[in-house]
């Protein structure tokens, strides 16, 4: 079995069960569609691996900052920097923003430009609106002398929330570049695929902060 | 139309079938999906939320709650933004993700394990700086 059919999976199975289930020719045309994953679904997998490395990455930075949290060398904690009302904004921007970043990719795959072009439009908003708050909150703390270089404890702060921010702005970056090519090349299946890709990667944005908002801020306010 | 002589082209060459176009039905079955996934995923949320300031809860286990909801609202996301689930053409995406989750948690408890055992054996800071000097 040579790497690619590992890859695609080819002898799960449900294939198996599917093609007895169709003894007419048009349906084993289908299934033979189907043997073959189809690009999407590759293109899809080896995206997946990616978020997945980003995602170990990320749990590198959220065990140092668990290590860490404690060492302030005798300067601010948590409790009295972290303000949950911004927390609970910017909490809200990316989930919705994730939402609209669906209904963009349904949008495109019915080819309905007003759907497209609006939910990714919200999708920028929300993301804009959660890097200023975020950026504002930064700038908060470093006028207060709570920067990066204060503390062990702030520097893993900064280090975790900081890479999730510019993951944010990565993915800004990348949601205009998505606009352009279908205003520019029209909904061709490349460009679906790169939108697929596209939205994978802003949800798995929206899983890590799960984590941020929950272990760096909540638990960071309760201890 | 070039775009549509494109797209009926690179549907024979790239995709299954019904990969990439969608109806109205399938596309309102969708919205619903996400729908439901954003109502599961808020109320999670606000559970976090309201949990960290209650006094309603026993306080030794607010922390496990608060991590038990956050797993709880990765799962949503995984299942209903990310599309992971147990159909056939998802083995090999849920095959990697228990690879992931796995390396997730030998880096995280590994690393608190060690460190706090580290923590712990470590010789007060007083006497550390006594033997300096």
């Amino acid at each position: 079995m040579s790497a690619f059919d590992a890859a695609v999976g080819r002898d799960g199975p449900n294939h198996v069960e599917r093609a007895q289930g169709s003894p007419d020719i048009q349906h084993s045309a289908k299934h033979a569609a189907y043997a073959l994953a189809s690009k999407r679904i590759i293109a899809g997998y080896g995206f997946w691996i990616f978020l997945l490395s980003d995602i170990v990455m990320f749990s590198a930075f959220f065990a140092t900052y668990a290590v860490l949290v404690d060492a302030t060398a005798g300067g601010p904690s948590g409790q009295g920097l972290f303000d949950l009302g911004n927390v609970g904004i910017e909490t809200a921007c990316l989930l919705l923003s994730s939402f609209t970043c669906g209904l963009a990719g349904i949008g495109a795959r019915t080819r309905n430009g007003f759907w497209f072009y609006g939910a990714m439009a919200a999708t920028f908003m929300l993301g804009a609106a959660f890097l200023s708050i975020e950026i504002r909150e930064f700038m908060g703390m470093i006028a207060l002398g709570a920067g990066p270089t204060r503390s062990a404890f702030l520097s893993a702060f900064f280090t975790l929330v900081g890479c999730h921010g510019l993951h944010v702005a990565i993915g800004l970056l990348w949601l205009l570049t998505m606009m352009a090519q279908v205003f520019a090349k029209g909904y061709r299946a490349d460009i679906l695929r790169r939108l697929l890709c596209f939205s994978l990667f802003w949800h798995a944005l929206d899983i890590i902060w799960v984590g941020l908002f929950t272990m760096v801020y909540l638990m960071g306010v309760t201890q | 139309m070039s775009h549509a002589e494109q797209d009926e082209d690179s549907h024979y060459v790239d995709t299954a079938p019904g990969d990439e176009s969608l109806d109205g039905y399938e596309a309102a079955e969708e919205i619903r999906t996400y729908l439901v996934g954003l109502g599961l995923a808020t109320l999670l949320t606000l559970v976090s939320f309201f949990i960290n300031r209650t006094a309603l809860v026993w306080e030794p286990s607010i922390p496990v709650a608060l991590a038990v909801l956050a797993i709880a609202q990765m799962g949503v996301h995984l299942v209903f933004f990310l599309h992971i689930t147990t159909g056939p053409d998802n083995v090999n995406n849920v095959l990697a993700l228990a690879f992931g989750v796995l390396i997730v948690l030998l880096v995280i408890v590994g690393s608190l394990w060690i460190m706090a055992h580290m923590n712990h054996n470590m010789m007060p800071i007083d006497q550390i700086m006594q033997m300096q000097s």
